[in-house]
């Protein structure tokens, strides 16, 4: 990257980060949530 | 005056209408929201992988600023995307404060950690090309600040959000806040205009057409492009889980939760 490889990467190494990020997070989130609404809906209805 | 005639027949409004009522419907943006996600999100990266491979290998490196411009394909993308996620969130913070519909009120809680993301990623990125161009990772210029404050303005959103537990109080105070900060948006544009900035004028959009090259020109927008793609499909992600805890005592929601 002539000389400019540590700015460079290190932006797309952030970059990779951050998607990352808001990829794993929502579904994660999405995942916890109806086992949660699973588990309490399960206990409504013996 | 002769009786005026519909431009757009009677039936296609109708449709809309309904189409627009429909929506606002939890369980039908829902189901909607679920076949559109894919298609986004592997339409984001395909394009993704198109626009890096054409930023990072096919570009050439810039006559000025040799390959150090190629923070370009991450930078822009997320500065703009800054500005837009900010501007649906308080758009669909505008709907949900004057009609009270909840979907807009799950929308915009979903648009503020991306908007929040896209902006700390342009301001990293371009502390990261400033530093090697300018000599300085940070200045005080009206682009920068403006930005920053932008950053500001979504944490700010999402903490008030987590500090208020009723949730229709939480998108009134929200929605409040993210439209007292919207002047942000039109003074981080036009910042490069209205003050003497380190940060560079409009290259892109500006009279005479863009003076950027073609061949950088294009990973760009292919860039661009997959960021928008990419906002869409995580932020409709979060809207459905959203809408899955709101209407936890409706009978579809019973149905979707109990398949594993």
């Amino acid at each position: 990257m002539g000389g400019f490889a540590f700015y460079v990467w290190t932006s797309y190494a952030i970059f990779a980060a951050i998607f990352a990020w808001n990829v794993i997070q929502p579904l994660v989130h999405r995942r916890r949530v109806r086992e949660r609404l699973a588990r309490r809906l399960r206990r409504m209805q013996p | 005056m002769a009786q005026r005639e519909a431009v757009i027949p009677a039936t296609t409004t109708r449709r809309l209408w309904t189409w627009f009522h429909r929506l606002a419907s939890p369980r039908y943006f829902y189901e909607l929201a679920g076949r559109l996600i894919p298609w986004f999100g592997w339409a984001a990266a395909v394009l993704l992988a198109a626009g890096l491979y054409g930023g990072l290998w096919l570009a050439p490196p810039d006559y000025q600023q040799g390959d150090a411009y190629r923070i370009i394909f991450i930078h822009v993308p997320a500065a703009w995307m800054s500005l837009f996620a900010y501007v649906a969130m308080a758009g669909a913070g505008f709907i949900g404060l004057v009609w009270r519909i909840k979907l807009a009120e799950v929308v915009a809680r979903a648009c503020a950690p991306l908007g929040a993301s896209f902006t700390l990623l342009a301001l990293c990125t371009g502390s990261l090309w400033g530093k090697p161009m300018w000599g300085a990772y940070w200045v005080w210029d009206a682009r920068l600040t403006s930005e920053l404050v932008l950053l500001f303005l979504y944490l700010g959103y999402i903490a008030l959000d987590a500090a208020i537990e009723d949730r229709r109080k939480a998108a009134r105070a929200t929605s409040v806040l993210a439209l007292v900060g919207v002047v942000d948006i039109p003074i981080i544009h036009y910042s490069v205009e209205w003050w003497h900035t380190l940060h560079q004028g409009p290259t892109v959009f500006k009279l005479g057409g863009p003076s950027i090259s073609l061949d950088m020109l294009v990973p760009l927008l292919l860039m661009v492009v997959a960021f928008k793609l990419f906002f869409f499909a995580m932020m409709l992600v979060r809207a459905r889980t959203e809408v899955l805890e709101r209407e936890v005592n409706s009978a579809w929601v019973r149905e979707v939760v109990g398949e594993p």
